[in-house]
């Protein structure tokens, strides 16, 4: 799933963003679920600062907002604000799926300790939040992670 | 209008709602089968101790949630390895596999939306809402043909798949409507159309920072019963600022891990209450049993299909294409029909065969399109009108009575007015005798006074249409017979002779059972299936009309019976009444449901005179079950027609029948019937008020005299005929 870039820049909240900071690249997020035999999983794909504080929300898979709330510790940051994911919304991703979004990204949100983090959940299974959390660091980039209970692995690229 | 509703939702959303109805079904039958299942949690079980026995058994416990069947399940994780298992609460051990059943899962996908996402929910909350309006309009559509709310479960007559067709609605109807609404509900909520979300308390700002406060001792664990619970998620391992989060039937709340106190609560909303109930209703998941009743209720919806394309199928081929039909404006003869189902369409067509062959120019519409500044040329409009339940207009006269109203002044052209209907109904042919009653309030002339046709009978049609063409000065035949069933031929094995002497010979005929095929012995088809008070249908030769008998005999008699008495110059009375053993007739079998004895103990007055005494003689043959009979029977002469009088002393021994009284009209002290009924009031009066079912049979005048004397007899009762009849306790079967 490509997102149109621009689209995804001007979504974003101005945090992610920095303000004068026109220094963004294009990174690309692969997440790949296990087949964990339920229907299609919601994830919400979001970044908090070094001090754990919510941040912004990069994508939501998943586009009915009453089931957000299974999505905990999005849902708990953010208060279930639909604003945060208007525009950068897209589709449940059933099991055995490959979820891949591109967008630009600020630069200044690598080695900074900001953290990308995923929650999960899945109808009639568990909640998963915190399914996936990795340090947004350059080097980082390319090497796969594994969730604790649907998603196989998941990466960013740059 | 209402029917239009009702028809065409019906036939388009026919696939969508059987396949709702029938994944509905199936899906009911879970919340039981989980309800059954689940392990039982004994009362008074606090959540404190449920999760303390948990976390014993699963140290990595994340979170135990209570399913509304009262199931609990547990995930966990235990060296990195995510675990899940319903958990027997006796124990707080795993019982069995956590994972969703997969079938459930398959049906449910499809169920709501086809595998189809989005477009499919829309379509299936599309077919939710033709359920509704279909519910809704086939409601009105009962209560209109029962004569009202009031008689929502009165007794039906008609066809069989019509009867089918309103007896499964008249169930099903509440659990359709619930589903149906429940369903459109979800939907809404379902595209976040509703305030329904949950709402969160604020996140605690002010924890302890401590953790390891046990479990057993949080006192608002202590103070919510299992029963209550729906969800308990523990903090993340190792993050003091993170809380328990508790959701019970009440609301949401966090909990420190360090004190256990409650910091933060927030109550389900109202919005949120009302959605949950709805699902509850629509899923049976928390009321297993109402989801059960639900389900079964479902299945009635592919009968209904079935039945009502069998409804509109015979509708549409009762309503044939009229050839020729001359524009309104250039007829000399005008016929309007009035017609609910359709058959009246077809007498029309033959009416305006025979008038358009003796060379008249005939428009033929519905009673709805009366206009009469259009009819230039007209010298006569002739009105085919049928009733509607109790007396209502049928579909295609709606409006008529207001516009005839509304003119000025009735057309100079005369009117003739042709009722058809159902004797058995007590609202006889009421909206063609408003019609006639209105017509003749302004002054409109008459062409032939208010004539009737019962039950379709051709041979009433055809005896109007020989008194019209009379007045018409040409000859009209009018042969209709609407659908000619398949008839079958019937040999004579004996006769019994009545009067032969008195030139007004009658006799009772018994043949032989026609021997069915497999196909009509498995669908009762035919002559398979029937009993006393069925009709059949005698073609005699050169008619294509046929004549209706009622029938003396069921099939466990083993013969076919009736009593005929010959007619001057009656065609098939002549040709029955000649018949030797060993000849044969050819007949149809028409069934007659309005006119059984029917099962059960009630008493039952038969009253009947002459040759309609065959039916009620069957009833008393076939009543092996010592039902108390009381036959009232009245006959020209002991010695002519006195039918069956060599059994009755037998049935009587056998306690077939209760008690006899003859009235006889013809000797030294004239009698009727109605007069004997009269005779014994009391006695009457008294069985009619205890409960018992009145059935007459025989001939019109008869039946009117009947009728008058049982209002005579009920009125110090405060009951009439007519309310009988609109119970189904009086029933006439009258040529």
């Amino acid at each position: 799933m490509k997102l149109n870039s621009l689209l995804a820049t001007l979504a974003l909240s101005t945090a992610l963003t920095l303000p004068g900071v026109a220094m963004a690249r294009p990174v690309t997020l692969t997440t790949t679920l296990n087949n964990y035999g339920g229907d299609g999983a919601y994830l919400a794909l979001y970044v908090t600062d070094a001090s754990g504080a919510y941040v912004g929300s990069l994508w939501m898979a998943g586009g009915k907002s009453k089931y957000y709330e299974h999505l905990s510790d999005w849902y708990r940051a953010t208060g279930g604000d639909t604003a945060q994911v208007n525009g950068i919304t897209g589709a449940s991703v059933g099991a055995g799926r490959r979820l891949e979004i591109t967008l630009d990204l600020a630069d200044a949100l690598f080695d900074a300790g900001y953290t990308l983090h995923i929650d999960a959940a899945v109808e009639d299974m568990r909640d998963s939040p915190n399914e996936v959390a990795v340090p947004l660091v350059t080097d980082g980039a390319g090497t796969p992670v594994t969730g604790r209970r649907y998603i196989a692995n998941f990466s960013y690229d740059m | 209008m209402i029917r239009t509703l009702h028809r065409w939702p019906g036939l388009l959303a026919l696939a969508l709602v059987t396949i709702l109805s029938l994944s509905g079904a199936a899906l009911s039958v879970f919340p039981v089968v989980e309800r059954i299942t689940a392990p039982q949690v004994e009362t008074g079980l606090t959540v404190a101790t449920l999760a303390d026995r948990i976390q014993v058994v699963y140290p990595g416990v994340e979170q135990i949630r209570r399913s509304p069947s009262g199931r609990i399940t547990a995930y966990w994780f235990d060296q990195g390895a995510p675990g899940a298992a319903v958990i027997d609460p006796a124990t707080g051990a795993g019982v069995a596999s956590a994972d969703p059943n997969q079938t459930l899962r398959w049906l449910t996908n499809f169920h709501r939306s086809l595998f189809l996402g989005d477009g499919g929910r829309i379509a299936m909350a599309a077919g939710a809402a033709a359920m509704l309006v279909l519910s809704l309009s086939g409601a009105a559509l009962v209560a209109r043909r029962a004569g009202g709310w009031r008689h929502w479960f009165a007794s039906l007559r008609g066809p069989f798949a019509g009867r089918l067709h309103v007896e499964i609605a008249r169930i099903a109807v509440i659990g359709l409507v619930l589903s149906s609404t429940t369903a459109l509900w979800m939907t809404a909520s379902t595209f976040d159309l509703l305030p329904d979300g949950s709402v969160l308390p604020a996140d605690p700002t002010d924890v302890s920072g401590e953790i390891g406060f046990a479990l057993d001792q949080m006192a608002t664990l202590l103070q919510t019963p299992v029963a209550e619970l729906r969800e308990l998620s523990f903090p993340y391992p190792g993050d003091a600022t993170d809380v328990f989060t508790l959701k019970t039937d009440r609301g949401t709340g966090y909990l420190d891990q360090g004190t256990g106190a409650l910091v933060a609560w927030a109550d389900l909303t109202g919005w949120e209450r009302v959605s949950e109930t709805i699902y509850m209703l629509h899923t049976g998941q928390g009321a297993a049993t109402l989801g059960l009743v639900l389900g079964m209720m479902a299945l009635g919806v592919p009968a209904m299909g079935v039945t009502g394309v069998l409804i509109w199928l015979a509708g549409r081929r009762g309503r044939p294409r009229i050839r020729g039909n001359q524009p309104a404006g250039r007829a000399e003869t005008i016929i309007l029909v009035g017609s609910e189902g359709g058959s009246t369409w077809g007498f029309a067509a033959t009416l305006h065969a025979a008038l358009t062959a003796a060379g008249q120019g005939v428009h033929v519409g519905p009673m709805s399109g009366f206009a009469p500044e259009r009819y230039a040329r007209a010298e006569r409009i002739i009105l085919l009108a049928a009733t509607y339940g109790d007396g209502a207009a049928p579909a295609s006269a709606k409006g008529f009575l207001d516009r005839l109203n509304a003119t000025d002044r009735a057309p100079d052209f005369p009117i003739a007015v042709l009722g058809f209907g159902d004797r058995s109904f007590p609202a006889y042919c009421a909206f063609a005798k408003d019609v006639t009653a209105a017509a003749k309030a302004k002054g409109w002339p008459e062409l032939l006074p208010l004539d009737t046709i019962d039950r379709q009978s051709p041979q009433d049609f055809a005896r109007w249409g020989r008194a019209l063409g009379e007045m018409l000065g040409i000859p009209l035949d009018l042969a209709h017979q609407p659908v000619l069933p398949r008839t079958e031929q019937l040999t004579l094995v004996s006769r019994r002779n009545y009067g032969a002497e008195m030139q007004a010979g009658a006799a009772i005929l018994r043949f032989a059972l026609p021997s069915a095929t497999p196909w009509q012995r498995l669908t009762g088809a035919g002559f398979a299936r029937f009993q006393a008070g069925d009709l059949i249908g005698v073609l005699p030769q050169g008619s294509a009309v046929p004549r209706l008998y009622s029938l003396a005999s069921g099939r466990r008699d083993g013969f076919v019976e009736i009593v005929v008495r010959k007619h001057p110059g009656g065609l098939a009375s002549g040709q029955l009444t000649a018949l030797e053993p060993g000849d044969t007739v050819r007949a149809f079998l028409r069934r007659n449901p309005g006119f059984h004895a029917g099962r059960g103990r009630t008493p039952l007055i038969l009253i009947g005179a002459g040759t309609g005494l065959g039916p009620l003689a069957g009833f008393i043959r076939g009543n092996a079950r010592h039902r108390p009979v009381h036959l009232f029977f009245g006959m020209r002469h002991a010695d002519s027609d006195f039918f069956y009088g060599e059994e009755m002393p037998g049935w009587q021994a056998e306690g077939r029948l209760t008690r006899l009284v003859t009235a006889v009209s013809r000797g030294a002290r004239r009698s009727y019937v109605q007069d004997a009924l009269r005779a014994d009031a009391a006695q009457v009066a008294r069985l009619i008020c205890d409960g018992a079912r009145v059935m007459v049979c025989g001939g019109r005048d008869m039946a009117t005299g009947v009728s008058d004397a049982l209002a005579e007899i009920l009125a110090p009762a405060g009951l009439t005929p007519a309310v009988l009849k609109a119970e189904g306790r009086y029933v006439e079967d009258v040529y």
